[in-house]
This record gives structure tokens, sequence and C-alpha cells, in this order.
């Protein structure tokens, strides 16, 4: 389980509209690239102080590669980063709220208590 | 010493300025009436003629990451700009910058540290809608200096609701303490009952409208022991998964005080979530 990566790949995606748009047109390119260049790299830092120890599980990637919100809630993921950038790739396939009360309603058998955010 | 000229409380709804902005088809039904009461809710904060906002808020996973995640963080810089891509493109946000008093910022962070809470701090803070919703409802014309302070909400773990009073009842202190002869308005907002990326978001009301009910209760009435025998770090889950943003609110009971009413009350339920404003004049309110 890595939760963290997980909330990593849709934080870094989500603020950058290059990023976004990618991950909405190839997502299985954009989750096998990020996750060889970039799920290592510090945010403040440079290539040459990369981590070492970074990686999906096989859960995980499945989940981002087919853009299962459902599945990231169950994972863990922190539920705003997920929510923030499914709105991004494809509330503009909908009418107004729309796919907000659609993705809620994928969500309907899940109950409290929800999966542990904590990292 | 410096004043505080109020004490104001709010939820910060992004969709505020699309809705009060849109016009013809675009413009929701909700919106005149959201409007009207934001317009009431703003002349609380002018009437107190505040020189200096003091703003608590909270980082929506913007320039606060979990590889360096502060709990409480002060923003002392001479300036703050202000909203992000993901917010332009979300809420259709602007682009704002307001200045900083760093006089102030020095003093609570000095404080601060000195009443037991090791406060982070930034001198480059790009602010989000937490702080930048209630400059667009409250004070839209941007021309007052603030000092942001930023709390966890939304990682954790986080620090316990009583901590966030404790907080709140120490920036009083603080501000009062500063030597100045500036009127100082604080102002926090938080959220009601709120759901967000779970199957309870996006409702016709807010996900728990008897959460709400006793929320605006226990804040019109400065009701801290009421609410702090309720709620915890685990009961906040219940009414909906974004719901610890209320512990913002406990920290604003904090700055107005135990058993304090608030001067001004007012609610409106939206869609999504509710919306909640208050405001206290500590000084016995202006003439």
């Amino acid at each position: 389980m890595s939760k963290y990566l997980l909330d990593k790949f849709l934080y870094t995606v989500d603020r950058d509209p290059v990023l976004v748009e990618q991950y909405r047109s190839e997502p299985a390119h954009t989750v096998d690239w990020w996750e060889r260049e970039m799920a290592n790299m510090l945010l403040n830092s440079h290539v040459g102080e990369k981590s070492t120890w970074l990686s999906f599980s096989e859960e995980e990637r499945r989940a981002l590669v087919e853009q299962d919100h459902v599945a990231l809630f169950e994972l863990g993921a922190h539920p705003f980063l997920t929510l923030t950038l499914f709105i991004a790739m494809f509330e503009r396939d909908h009418g107004p709220l729309e796919y907000q009360i659609a993705y809620a309603r994928a969500m309907d058998h899940l109950h409290l208590p929800y999966p542990d955010i904590a990292t | 010493m410096a004043t505080v000229a109020a004490v104001i409380a709010s939820t910060h709804h992004p969709f505020y300025y699309r809705a009060s902005t849109s016009t013809g088809g675009d413009r929701p039904p909700f919106a005149d009436e959201w409007v009207a009461k934001i317009e009431a809710f703003r002349a609380t904060l002018t009437r107190a003629e505040p020189d200096v906002l003091l703003m608590v808020g909270s980082d929506h996973f913007h320039q606060l990451w979990l590889d360096n995640m502060p709990q409480f963080l002060v923003g002392k810089a001479p300036f703050f700009d202000a909203n992000w891509y993901n917010e332009e493109r979300e809420f259709g946000l602007p682009r704002l910058r307001l200045a900083g008093d760093e006089s102030l910022a020095a003093f609570i962070l000095r404080s601060g540290l000195d009443a037991g809470f090791d406060l982070a701090f930034s001198n480059e803070l790009r602010i989000d809608h937490s702080v930048t919703c209630p400059i667009i409802t409250l004070r839209p014309q941007a021309d007052l200096p603030i000092v942001p302070v930023y709390t966890n909400i939304f990682a954790p773990p986080m620090p316990q609701p009583s901590r966030f009073v404790a907080l709140g009842r120490a920036l009083r202190s603080m501000v009062e303490a500063w030597p100045s002869d500036k009127r100082v308005a604080i102002i926090g907002t938080g959220h009601l009952s709120l759901e967000l990326g779970g199957p309870r978001q996006f409702g016709p009301h807010g996900p728990d409208p008897e959460f709400d009910r006793k929320a605006v209760s226990w804040i019109a009435n400065g009701d801290l022991e009421g609410c702090l025998a309720e709620v915890t770090l685990d009961s906040l889950h219940a009414p909906g998964n974004a719901t610890h943003g209320f512990m913002d609110f406990m920290l604003m009971m904090g700055v107005a005080g135990d058993g304090v009413k608030a001067d001004y009350v007012d609610s409106l339920d939206l869609f999504h979530t509710m919306e909640a404003y208050f405001t206290w004049y500590p000084s016995g309110g202006p003439s």
C-alpha cells in the first residue's frame, strides 16, 4: 500500500494543465511515464536528489490506469484530490452537476467508516 | 495596543464568486438571495472599520503538501499572490494579490511560539480560496493587508479540536497585546457538514442537516462547552468526510470567547452544504 504515492500522482497531475489533459486522453501512458520519471522526484529538488523506493502496487496502478475513482477511494487515496482531478477531466462531458452526482451514485454501496486516508 | 474590531466566522464556498457574477440563463436561482445575504454580512465587517485582517483558513493541497506538512502556519510576507490554476479551472476564481502585514505576522509568530504553539511560517505563500473567498465576500476591494494563518484540517493526523480552540484564544490575546494602534478584524473560515469525493457529496442539502443545526447553535451562542463535549476527531467523520473543516469554526469560537453570543448570525441552506455567517464585536460594537 502506498497511499502517499497515489496522492502524489493525483496532486502533481491536478496542478498541471498539461498533465490533466494527458491523463484524460492517455491514462495508461501517463501512469507508466509518471511512475518511471516522477514518482521518486522530490517536489522541490532536481533529479539528482530523487528518492529510491517509491512505486505503485498492482492494484493502485490498475485503479489509476482505469481512472476508477471508486477503487481509488477504497484504496485510501485522498477523496478531495481524486474529486478535483476527475472533475477537471470529466465534468466537461456532462451537464451542470451531472458528473458530480453520478460520481457519488457510483459509491452508494460504501458506508462509514470510510477507508483511512492517513498516509 | 491593537483593537479587535470584529471577529468573523464564515463558511468559504468557492462557488459564490461564479454564482454572484453570472447573468441570464447562467445565473442560478439561488444567486440573488445568496448575494443579499453576503452583502448584509459584508456590512458587518465594513462597520467595524478594520485596518488589518488576520485570516484563518486552510490550504487545500496547494502549497502545503504531504512531504512537509505543518499543522499551523503563519504567512509572513509583504505580499500574497492568491488562487491557483485548479481553482480558476473549477470555480472560476480570479487571481488576486493582497498585501501582508509583516509586523503583525512577526508578532504572532514570536508570541505564539512563546505561548506554546510551535507555529510554522512561510515567507512566500500563495494563498487559496479558504482566504480569498472571505476577501471576495467580505472585502471585495481587497485593499487591506492580511496575515494568513493556515490550519491543517485536511491531512490526518490533525491536531485535536481543543487545540484549535486554544489557538483561537491565543490569537485573540496576541492581537490584543500587539503594540499598535491598528484595528484588527480576525476572520476565519471553515465548513459545517461537508462531503467531498464520497457517496454523500452534492446532495440537495449538506450531508448532515442535524449537525449543521447544532453547529450553528454552538457558534451563535459561543457554546464551546457543548461543542467540545460532542466534537472529536473521530466524531467529525459522521457528518461528512470533509467536516474536519468545522475545527476552524471552533478556532473562531476560541477567538470570540467562551459563552459570547455572536452579534450577527445568518445561514443559507444550499445544495451540497449549508452556508453560515457570524460576526462578533468584542469592543462593544461599532457606532
